[in-house]
């Protein structure tokens, strides 16, 4: 909402200064977010007087001038056709910036003589576009400051612009008026009368106006208007010329120049038809849809069903509250008008202009909702505004619909700003603020002023004198911990697993993304997304268009970036939110990380190598395990189709608790997504991992053996397709007792053994419980680990 | 038995290798050796001689042998030093690489954000992130008709043909977990909200994805004072500028009444932002007194309830304090970015410890 200084000095009295104002209205909830004050940027500008002007020695259009100033004579060189002796003009002097040019004056030689300023065109000063010469001032002393012989001879010059975000509770604010009203309340100033007009109509109206009866409940609540005969059309006063354009409108004409006028002045959107295009009666109805209308913004808008819409004989004429059509628009040719001022209902026109997309002042100022009550002043206003700049002669009003009740009254307990607010503000003056907001109090009853329609309870009664008594008044009151004492551990177990998560993952050399949640359309197809219940209905670009299935597609597209910057080496990890499907509850939470390329950059020690598989699932065993995983589980196969087919493991608890999976990405996924690999990764499941059963923090006692323990080595030969870990297991299930520990620590395949064949070594680690073992007990453990290995594998020992 | 001294501690320092005084050794104090002989020669003497001798060539033994002794070290000493005159490497060579992780400002400021407020007994609350319109908007007091809607830049989910619910939205805020969470544990509740929200915005300073935390705490007799007091202790550990300044200013939200927007206390000198010092104000957040009707929507009875809201960016926040001057950046996993904002694994921010190094 952009307004002017001396606008709101028409309704508001005060001596207040430009900063206070601006401080005021961002402190009562009207955010200034701009304010353009030429006072300020024309500051230095002062008046001088040419004394002696003569042709520059070395150019025809140049001349040297002395010129009086606040600081002596100056001598100019001044290339404007009129800089002649005896005029007053304004001078730039060293040091001044000048807006039009963009430049701070220098002193400077022109063709071997100096200059010591410049004297300045309108242009030069953003005053207006003239600039067939430089100023020259009917009046005004030499060493004045020009800003101060503007306020006095041309004040719209210096008019301050000030622009104000306006929050959607506050349409009132939407006036110049309702927003000297706040002010006013806030001890700014007063209230100036507000303007009345009585217009009797000198002729019946010929242009009669119905609701429909599907419009009349929600649709229109009240249509007034009257015709004006006889005006004559054309250019506005220079006094509104300017205050339009100083708000960035464009004047059009006298009669569209009114409703303007009112639109900003009093929050109130008219509208004015020329009648003699009218065509018959005015009817306000709904559209049956395919309806169509060019608006006065001359493009063409096809209606849906149920729309509210103004018709004459001939059809739409114009788009109830919203926007008026091209075709009875007025024109400079424009003798008899008929001005329409109507109360729409405002949840209808927030669903026409949604539907339509039209942005226009009366669609925003009718869907936040306009004064009511002042519906039929506002007609007799703008009709006696328009006699007075158009001439012309009224006729009586036409109404059809009522204007609505909206009188309601809430209960002021003064006692709630204390206790809800916590602000201590006697109740007198409480009192005084609603009632210079326009509240009419009836003993502890208050009526809200017509055009407040954000008022709907007793709390915004405190709204209002708390703002008005100002929030930054409010001093800070101690909150006490709901109980005494140490305070609880906040976090649930989930959100503990996701902050350890991460930290591992970071500890083991990842770096954190953070990803965006939505992916392109074909990467959440190749990770089991893409679908209809992921898709977004407007997304802001084909790369974001589906909330994505998964965390690695997101990590790739980051590893692909990262290399086309020319890193090769990458760690990354995301843990966050993936979608499952559509509904609120599809959510999931993964941690999932990448590796790319090398194990380490290449090094002085030799160590760097390709990343495999067993480096994903390291990671993801140690990531599981500070979650708190068991450390029991299975590795089973048969995960999703972007990890290759044979060369990844699942990590799990029973075929169907799958806590993690790790393994190389499949080829095909990693050339779609654009990364050069070798590529693993693991994908981990933290919702999965079971609960802990134990409730405290007790460990179990340590057993700490003293008998020594015997490790023995086998080697079996089993077919290349066999888990090691099966051999492992069988070894432990050989004797439960003994059997500490067995783990491999070779891998050998083909060779001798043949391509189908592979050996693998373990070694396990018996601890006796009672006595040091005798080598036949040895022996007897080994010959049953054998046995048990050879049934469960079909692998023999290699001797 | 001089002479023999002489000689041999002459000898024994004199010996080039450990050959030589092993040589020497046996020659004096060995079972055949000399001073062997001598005390062999004890026997043959009178009781009074003896006493005399026997102190004596004791004392010789030991002299010889710890000769003996302290030479063996020094020719070790030598042998050493020679060795390690040839061990020689060069240390500057890199040390074994080991890689460095790090942590995302997001996870971090989260981090702190919940250490801060978790003293001030709010828990963290999460709810869905494909929400329905009745959480992010109805039971917020913003019906379908008002034009904060439309403002929001909302994402909607798409509805296949046939299916006439209204489409999901993408939560544009991180409120519908307020309701949510109310309606599961009713009050009094102090709750915190991290997460993810999503609005259809692209440019310089937005990102269709942020992160925001909520903080709602309801109870018999909370007011907008203690929302103040609360947030002033906030910024303070945040930022870790004590007395730094809040200002609260009229504003207005849908699902808060009375509200304010809340600015902190900055300079900008060159260019270069500062908080907690200057005369200049850096809108922060948004907040107010829940909306009766959000209450209400929530399960909760309004006119036994009361307490405050607010909501603000955890990316901003995070811009703000650790000087990270593009959000587009924060989602882009550039490693160089990640490198230099993100943290170390173990740099938890804790209330005892301090929340930033």
């Amino acid at each position: 909402m952009k307004f002017t200084l001396s606008w709101l000095k028409d309704h508001l009295d005060t001596e207040a200064s430009l900063d206070e104002i601006l401080y005021a209205l961002t402190d009562l909830g009207l955010e200034v977010e701009d304010v353009t004050n030429p006072m300020d940027r024309l500051k230095d500008f002062t008046i001088g007087k040419v004394l002696h002007a003569e042709k520059h020695p070395d150019a025809d259009k140049l001349r040297v001038c002395k010129v009086a100033t606040d600081e002596g004579e100056l001598q100019i060189i001044c290339g404007a056709p009129n800089a002649r002796e005896g005029i007053t003009v304004v001078v730039a002097k060293p040091g001044v910036y000048v807006p039009g040019i963009d430049t701070t004056i220098g002193v400077g030689k022109i063709r071997g003589i100096e200059s010591y300023g410049m004297m300045a065109s309108e242009r030069e000063m953003e005053l207006s576009d003239e600039h067939d010469g430089i100023i020259e001032l009917a009046s005004g002393e030499v060493g004045d400051r020009f800003v101060d012989w503007l306020a006095q001879n041309d004040p719209a010059k210096v008019d301050a612009m000030i622009d104000i975000a306006i929050t959607p509770n506050r349409p009132d604010a939407l006036g110049v008026r309702g927003i000297a009203l706040d002010l006013a309340a806030r001890g700014l100033g007063t209230m100036k009368p507000a303007k009345t007009a009585d217009v009797a109509g000198a002729f019946p109206n010929t242009i009669n106006v119905t609701i429909a009866e599907d419009a009349l409940t929600d649709g229109c609540h009240v249509f007034a208007g009257r015709l004006i005969k006889g005006v004559k059309n054309g250019p506005s006063p220079e006094w509104l010329q300017d205050r339009l354009r100083a708000i960035g409108l464009r004047p059009i004409s006298a009669l569209v120049d009114v409703t303007n006028f009112f639109t900003y002045d009093r929050n109130r959107p008219l509208h004015v038809f020329d009648a003699d295009k009218v065509t018959g009666d005015l009817r306000v109805h709904r559209t049956l849809g395919g309806e169509t209308l060019v608006g006065l913004d001359e493009k063409e808008y096809t209606f849906g069903a149920g729309q509210v819409v103004i018709s004459d004989d001939t059809g739409v004429e114009s788009i109830g509250g919203i926007m008026g059509g091209l075709a009875t628009g007025c024109t400079d040719e424009t003798t008899n008008v008929f001005v329409e001022a109507a109360v729409w209902d405002h949840i209808q026109i927030a669903h026409t202009g949604r539907a339509l997309k039209i942005n226009s002042d009366a669609r925003y100022r009718n869907e936040r909702g306009i004064d009511p009550a002042f519906n039929m002043e506002a007609l007799d206003l703008a009709t006696q505004m328009i006699i007075d700049l158009c001439g012309g002669t009224p006729s009586e009003v036409v109404v059809a619909g009522e204007v609505p009740d909206v009188s309601r009254a809430y209960k002021l307990d003064t006692d709630r700003v204390q206790s809800l607010v916590g602000m201590e503000i006697p109740a007198e003056e409480q009192r005084k603020t609603l009632s210079a907001l326009g509240f009419v109090l009836d003993g502890d009853m208050a009526q809200v002023p017509s055009w407040r329609p954000d008022v709907q309870g007793e709390a915004d009664l405190v709204e209002e004198v708390a703002r008005v008594a100002s929030l930054t008044k409010l001093v800070g009151r101690p909150m006490a911990r709901v109980k005494a004492g140490v305070p609880k551990p906040i976090l649930s177990p989930m959100q503990r697993r996701e902050q350890i998560a991460r930290r591992t993952t970071a500890a083991l050399g990842y770096n954190e993304c953070v990803t965006y949640s939505f992916i392109d359309k074909a990467s959440a197809g190749l990770f089991g997304g893409g679908d209809d219940a992921r898709r977004l209905q407007n997304p802001i670009s084909n790369e974001m268009s589906d909330m994505r299935p998964d965390l690695l597609p997101g990590l790739l597209q980051a590893a692909a970036r990262n290399q086309a910057r020319g890193f090769s080496d990458l760690a990354l990890f995301e843990c966050g939110p993936v979608f499952h499907g559509g509904e609120p509850d599809d959510l999931r939470v993964q941690v999932s990380g990448l590796l790319v390329g090398k194990s380490l950059a290449k090094d002085v020690h030799g160590e760097s190598r390709a990343i495999d598989l067993f480096d994903a699932k390291a990671d993801a065993e140690a990531i599981l395990a500070a979650m708190g995983a068991p450390t029991k589980v299975q590795v089973l196969r048969g995960a999703e189709a972007w990890w290759h087919p044979g060369r990844h493991g699942k990590i799990c608890l029973g075929p169907k608790k799958v806590l993690g999976v790790f393994g190389e990405l499949h080829p095909k996924t990693l050339e779609t997504m654009g990364v050069k690999g070798p590529a693993v990764a693991f994908t981990l499941y933290p919702a999965d991992i079971p609960l802990p059963r134990k409730k405290n923090a007790t460990r179990p006692a340590l057993q700490l053996r003293d008998l020594q323990a015997v490790e023995r080595d086998f080697a079996f030969v089993v077919d290349k397709n066999v888990d090691a870990l099966k051999i492992v297991n069988a070894a432990i299930g050989a004797d439960k007792v003994l059997v500490e520990e067995a783990r491999v620590f070779d891998e050998f395949i083909g060779g001798a053994l043949g391509d189908d064949k592979k050996s693998i070594a373990i070694t396990v680690r018996l601890q006796p419980t009672e006595k040091t073992l005798k080598e036949a007990e040895i022996e007897a453990v080994a010959a049953k680990i054998v046995d048990k290995v050879t049934k469960a594998t079909g692998g023999i020992l290699r001797s | 038995m001089e002479d023999l001294r002489n000689k041999y501690l002459e000898a024994i320092a004199g010996a080039g290798d450990e050959a030589a005084l092993e040589d020497l050794r046996l020659q004096a104090v060995g079972k055949k050796g000399e001073v062997a002989l001598k005390m062999r020669e004890l026997g043959k003497m009178t009781p009074q001689e003896r006493q005399i001798m026997g102190p004596k060539l004791n004392a010789l033994k030991d002299e010889i042998n710890s000769a003996l002794a302290g030479k063996k070290a020094a020719m070790a000493d030598a042998a050493l030093d020679e060795r390690l005159r040839t061990e020689w490497l060069d240390v500057t060579l890199p040390g074994r690489h080991r890689p460095q992780g790090s942590i995302h400002p997001i996870s971090q400021v989260t981090e702190e954000v919940t250490a801060i407020l978790a003293d001030m007994g709010f828990s963290v609350a999460e709810g869905p992130q494909i929400e329905t319109d009745w959480y992010n908007f109805d039971a917020l007091n913003i019906p379908g008709h008002h034009p904060a809607r439309a403002e929001m830049d909302t994402f909607y989910t798409h509805r296949a043909d046939g299916d006439d619910r209204p489409p999901h939205v993408l939560r544009t805020h991180t409120s519908p977990v307020q309701i949510r969470t109310m309606q599961a544990q009713g009050a009094p509740i102090r709750i915190i909200a991290p997460g993810r929200v999503y609005r259809a915005d692209y440019d310089q300073t937005h990102t269709p994805m942020f992160h925001q935390v909520e903080g709602l705490a309801i109870d018999k007799d909370i007011s907008m004072a203690n929302l103040k007091w609360v947030l002033e202790e906030f910024f303070a550990a945040f930022f870790e500028i004590d007395g730094i300044k809040t200002r609260f200013r009229a504003s207005h939200f849908p699902f808060t009444e009375p509200s304010a927007e809340v600015d902190i206390q900055c300079s900008w000198v060159d260019g270069q932002l500062k908080i907690g010092e200057g005369d200049d104000w850096m809108e922060v957040l948004g907040s107010g007194m829940v909306h009766p009707k959000v209450l209400a929507a929530a399960g909760v009875d309004p006119n036994e309830w009361q307490g405050f809201a607010f909501g603000m960016g955890i990316d901003r926040m995070a811009m703000l304090k650790y000087g990270i001057p593009d959000l587009r950046a924060f989602f882009d996993s550039d490693l160089r970015w990640l490198r230099h904002y993100g943290f170390a694994s173990l740099d938890q921010p804790t209330l005892h410890g301090g929340l930033s190094r």
